[in-house]
């Protein structure tokens, strides 16, 4: 019992695990039979697109406080509008309408890093002023056009082997590949290094700058990818389909046991949240609970974490 | 310093352009549509620019001591939830229900600096809840506002248009209050030297709470404002009011952190960002780039502000 | 002026105060008397500052006895006690919210500036302390503090400190008041100090400038790692009684520099740099094997100078940029330590890529280089997975130090590294430094203690952010640094 306390206390990311399996447990008590299977498969399948869009902006978070991307859910949004509109529901383009879409987040990239750099205002301004320029772009593109994706597009955002979601398993793999990034490269050490104490990182030789616009790039390229699988996973773009994201996004990091100011954070945990996130909606429903009282229970659920895993203490 | 000196310094400039912005995007929309120089034209003008002043104001209480608070847009839907059901049909428990809200700011105001929160993941958290709270209230859009509240927002006064009088009054009445009163040095020092004044001996637990309670109240006018002149309420009326109170504060010159903020710039940077939607509107361009258009002024503005700061440190 | 018949207005017993693993201060006693002035002198890290923290109630002595005007405060004494005993402290980094004016400042101490007109009486409250203090100040009562100089809003902040509402000024502490200000500023504020102290206001007034120690003071307390050692009459001390009692750093009769002979075998120029603004043709200068001093009074423009080659400029050959460059911090906690690392990610950031293989960070090959340096600098600690906060703070500098050294970079920059730092550590240090020369290695290395520039083949004294003298080899002397630390630079050029 002592050593599995020590390893959750080593591994801020295993409560959030513990607690999506939790959930799923009562869940599927309650629901009993296959149905259980039926929800873990579902669950996997909503999650991977949190997860996406999760890593990008934990390793935002981790360049610690202030650093926020904002324009998240519209980066999702425009890219699923442009690159439904390249790929024209046809199979041949999807390899073209994916690049675009990539095209779309490093735009999205360079635009906020410069607001950061040229106007020296705090990344959230920042992302936010662009945010209101990205979802202007999505709605005059994407308004009244409603393309279907492309088939193969769409078969492999929804397609199961097993009842184990295709995208789950090629998220799972990235997920893993991006947290050998943030603990074995010199991309990941720097960007914990810049998040502890951005001043002392530069002075031990770390290029801020570098790590900041790379960092703010990848965020916005993850959206953008997210962007096109989420589109083919809901039968094509709507303009308000990234709206969930900017909390949910925010919030995988911080349940996930990362920690919000910054230099401190773990890919397993986005995963663990994004499922026990998505699971929690799912067991209020099945007990029948009111869409208001989900939203409390998650908002609620958000603000005990943070006061229980606490901000940064030392005092400075 | 000399008058002419003043005049060309950095610090006059960057109070200047929450004013220059405002008066180039209302020349626009004159040259565009000279008919919107009346009465009426000024009040269809500025009316929605109201609700959106007041919860600019909420946001920068929160702003000066160098927090951020996500929830403004869910709490204003909230609030203007309550206003066109409780407070509608029973009053008294209305207003216990907008009670228990300010309560509920002070105490996330307590959370935050007990703890050393980052207060845009708890205000985050929190707006989940007031988005829950209003679902439940009201979930289908509807209800409606109490007669008294839409009578004082549609009050025609004379002469001069209830939104530009609310808007003058609003700007001064807070501006006293912070700017001018011992009261509000205290709260302004809280952002600017946090340690210099617990070194004073002053509680930041207490100026913090009160800061917080501030923009409970002020995100409740915003609220009550909104449903009276929607007559109507749904749970996501307000929710843009978050990003909007934000680009409004830094707009009017106010900085996000280091407690430097100015309330008449804040409701200038409101009026600013409402006019700029009638501004594409007058110019025919399609109401999809409305947002798009208030981001862009919001970053030449910040741009502009941007060169005035490097003149400054050139000297 | 001191009246010895009476009992003190403040008197400390056994004052101690631990921060985590280390004892900054071992039992203090001091006494303070009404209208007397104390000096407090000491290195850097004896204890000083912390010391008058306790006074002000902004920290809480571990251990100890606080008397004062006869009652005994014990546990919970607060900066709201201490502001009742009219006990007020300058801090030696400024208290003053820089987005108030200087009025609004002021009504943050004074809880009775409020109500009607209080603008106006706070203002007539300040500018009438300023006028009696710093007469010809050029402030107004309206300016923004961010907006004025630093000696300025030091000016203020002294003035503020002076100011009497309803409790009358029983201690006015002042830690480094003179630091940014000039010779002619700061003695206006020694003699408002002799005045004020006459009509029974007593002073503590910590200064690295014994001069000014010697000039104001009836009483002289000098502390030495968190003790006091000495506490006598101004009278009975000189300048050198002084130095003598705060202890050199150095051992008598060792040279540590080189002599002239290996000066000589000296390698390539590795830095040619003029500081922006230099108004004559001075250069700073350096060679392979050299380390290079730069000294003056603190903040004089030192630590930027360093921060400018850091970022590349002056750095020769040309091309290379400061890639070539490492940096030792004096401010651990702000430019140092990675604070949530162990000891060996703390030591390997700056060797990232002289420890991958392929893309990835052999942590094996990390955690060589960091044992292999734990070793040489003595760093003590149980392994280096250890966490760099669980160390002392002079150990946690030998991280930033074998940060440094275990990189490939060929200049080290040394910003004021020793500050408080125990003499053990420092005299390890000194040695590995030389050493590190004698293999070719260039030091830049500003510090504000006269022992340390003892070590250096040439030092630039700065003054207002520019070089005002080179001094070589046997011309380093104390006199020739305070004559060269106060001469303003005129433009020659």
């Amino acid at each position: 019992m002592k050593r599995v306390q020590a390893f959750m206390r080593q591994h801020p990311w295993s409560w959030s695990f513990l607690a999506a399996f939790t959930t799923w447990a009562v869940t599927a008590a309650y629901i009993s039979g296959t149905g259980g299977l039926a929800l873990a498969s579902t669950a996997l399948s909503f999650s991977t697109f949190f997860v996406m869009v999760g890593i990008g902006q934990m390793f935002v978070i981790t360049l610690g406080p202030g650093n926020v991307d904002l324009s998240i859910p519209s980066t999702i949004t425009l890219s699923a509008v442009v690159s439904m509109m390249v790929m024209d529901g046809s199979n041949t383009l999807i390899v073209l309408g994916v690049l675009a879409a990539v095209g779309v987040g490093l735009l999205v990239g360079l635009f906020n890093y410069s607001l950061i750099r040229v106007l020296s205002i705090p990344p959230i301004i920042a992302t936010m002023s662009s945010s209101f320029l990205v979802q202007s772009s999505a709605i005059a593109l994407g308004r009244g056009v409603k393309i279907k994706p492309p088939l193969a597009l769409e078969w492999i955002s929804t397609a199961k082997i097993l009842g184990v979601p295709i995208l789950a398993l090629l998220v799972i793999a990235f997920a893993i590949g991006m947290a050998v990034v943030l603990n074995r490269t010199i991309y990941g050490r720097s960007v914990t290094a810049f998040g502890q104490n951005t001043r002392a990182a530069k002075l031990a030789g770390v290029p801020i700058e570098r790590i900041r616009y790379l960092t703010y790039t990848l965020s916005a390229v993850l959206a953008a990818v997210c962007g096109v699988f989420l589109a083919g996973f809901s039968g094509g773009s709507s303009l308000n389909m990234g709206e969930e994201y900017l909390l949910a996004s925010i919030a995988v990091v911080v349940i996930g046991g990362s920690s919000i100011a910054g230099g401190n954070s773990n890919v397993p945990g986005i995963f663990g949240s994004a499922l026990f996130l998505f699971l929690l909606v799912a067991m209020l429903n099945t007990f029948g609970a009111a869409a208001g009282l989900r939203l409390i229970l998650t908002g609620l659920i958000i603000v005990g974490v943070v006061t229980f895993a606490g901000g940064r203490k030392e005092s400075r | 310093m000399n008058g002419l000196q003043f005049f060309t310094s950095a610090r006059f400039w960057r109070g200047a352009l929450p004013a220059l912005s405002l008066t180039f995007v209302l020349l626009g929309v004159f040259w565009l549509q000279p008919r919107a120089m009346s009465y009426f034209g000024l009040n269809l003008l500025f009316n929605l620019a109201v609700p959106i002043a007041l919860a600019t104001i909420a946001q920068m209480f929160v702003i000066a001591v160098n927090d951020l608070d996500l929830s403004i847009g869910s709490f204003v839907s909230l609030v203007a939830c309550i206003g066109a059901t409780w407070l509608h049909d029973t009053p008294l428990l209305g207003i216990a229900a907008l009670l228990g809200c300010v309560a509920a700011y002070a105490a996330m105001g307590a959370l935050i600096y007990i703890r050393q929160l980052p207060s845009i993941v708890v205000t985050l958290g929190m707006s989940f809840v007031w988005s829950g709270c209003a679902v439940l209230l009201l979930p289908t859009p509807g209800g409606s506002a109490p007669d008294w509240i839409r009578a004082l927002v549609t009050f025609k006064p004379p002469y001069i248009p209830m939104p530009i009088l609310a808007a003058v009054v609003l700007a001064l009445v807070v501006h006293f209050a912070l700017m001018r009163t011992s009261w509000g040095v205290l709260m302004r020092g809280v952002g600017g030297n946090e340690r210099a004044i617990t070194r004073a001996g002053w509680s930041v637990l207490k100026l913090k709470m009160t800061m917080y309670a501030m923009t409970a109240v002020f995100g409740i006018l915003a609220g009550l404002t909104l449903v009276g002149l929607a007559t109507s309420a749904d749970a996501n009326i307000a929710l843009r009011y978050t990003l909007l109170s934000i680009a409004g504060v830094i707009l009017g010159g106010g900085e996000f952190v280091g407690g430097r903020i100015s309330p008449v710039g804040a409701v200038l940077g409101a009026m600013t960002l409402t006019l700029t939607a009638s501004f594409l509107s007058f110019l025919r361009i399609s109401p999809d780039w409305q947002i798009g258009a208030q981001g862009a002024v919001l970053i030449i503005v910040l741009a502009l502000r941007a060169i005035v700061n490097r003149m400054e440190a050139r000297r | 002026m001191t009246t010895e018949t009476v009992s003190p207005l403040i008197s400390l017993a056994g004052i101690q105060k631990v921060f985590g693993a280390v004892q900054a201060l071992s039992g203090v006693g001091l006494e303070i008397h009404a209208g007397e002035c104390l000096g407090l002198v000491g290195h850097n890290g004896a204890g000083k500052s912390t010391l008058m923290n306790i006074l002000a109630g902004t920290l809480e002595a571990s251990d100890g006895a606080l008397t004062v005007s006869g009652k005994s405060l014990g546990k919970g004494y607060s900066v709201q006690d201490a502001g009742n005993l009219g006990i007020r402290c300058v801090f030696q980094e400024l208290s003053l919210c820089p987005n108030l004016s200087v009025a609004e400042n002021t009504r943050i101490i004074h809880p009775v500036l409020k109500g009607f007109a209080w603008r106006k009486r706070a203002a007539a409250l300040i500018m009438d302390q300023l006028e009696r203090i710093f007469p010809g100040h050029g402030i107004s009562p309206v300016d923004i503090i961010g907006d004025l100089s630093i000696s300025k809003r030091q000016m203020v902040e002294i003035a503020r400190a002076f100011t009497v509402t309803e409790t009358n000024l029983g201690l006015v502490i002042l830690d480094e008041p003179t630091s940014s200000l000039d010779a002619r500023v700061a003695n206006q504020l020694l003699d408002y100090i002799e005045k004020i102290t006459a009509s029974g206001t007593s002073v503590v007034l910590i200064s690295h400038l014994l001069g000014e120690i010697l000039q104001v003071s009836d009483k002289i307390a000098v502390m030495k790692d968190g003790r006091v050692v000495a506490f006598r009459e101004a009278s009975e001390f000189d300048r050198s009684r002084l130095v003598e009692a705060m202890g050199s750093t150095l051992a008598a009769g060792v040279a540590p520099r080189r002599d002239v002979q290996s000066a000589q075998a000296i390698g390539d120029e590795r830095i040619h740099m003029r500081p922006s603004g230099q108004p004559d043709d001075q250069t700073i200068r350096a060679q392979a094997g050299e380390v290079i001093g730069f000294a003056g009074l603190a903040g004089q423009g030192q630590t930027e100078a360093l921060l400018e080659i850091f970022e590349g400029h002056g750095v020769l050959p040309s091309g290379r940029g400061g890639n070539d460059c490492c940096f030792v911090a004096g401010d651990r906690q702000v430019d140092g330590v990675l604070p949530l690392w162990s000891i060996r990610k703390n030591i390997g950031i700056a060797s990232l890529r002289r420890l991958r293989s392929g893309a990835l960070i052999r942590n094996e090959r990390e955690q060589e280089l960091a044992e292999a340096w734990k070793d040489r600098i003595g760093i003590r600690a149980p392994n280096v997975e250890a966490p760099i906060l669980s160390l002392s703070g002079g150990n946690q500098q030998k991280v930033l130090f074998a940060r440094a050294l275990g990189s490939a970079s060929n200049i080290v920059l040394m910003d004021d590294p020793m500050r408080g730092v125990d003499i053990g550590t420092k005299n390890e240090v000194y040695a590995i430094i030389r050493q590190e020369a004698s293999q070719g290695r260039t030091f830049l290395w500003y510090t504000t203690e006269m022992e340390e520039l003892d070590y250096c083949d040439r030092v630039y004294v700065f003054r207002d952010g520019v070089v005002s003298e080179t001094l070589v080899g046997s011309d380093i002397t104390e006199e020739n640094l305070l004559q060269a630390s106060f001469k303003q630079v005129s433009g020659a050029a």
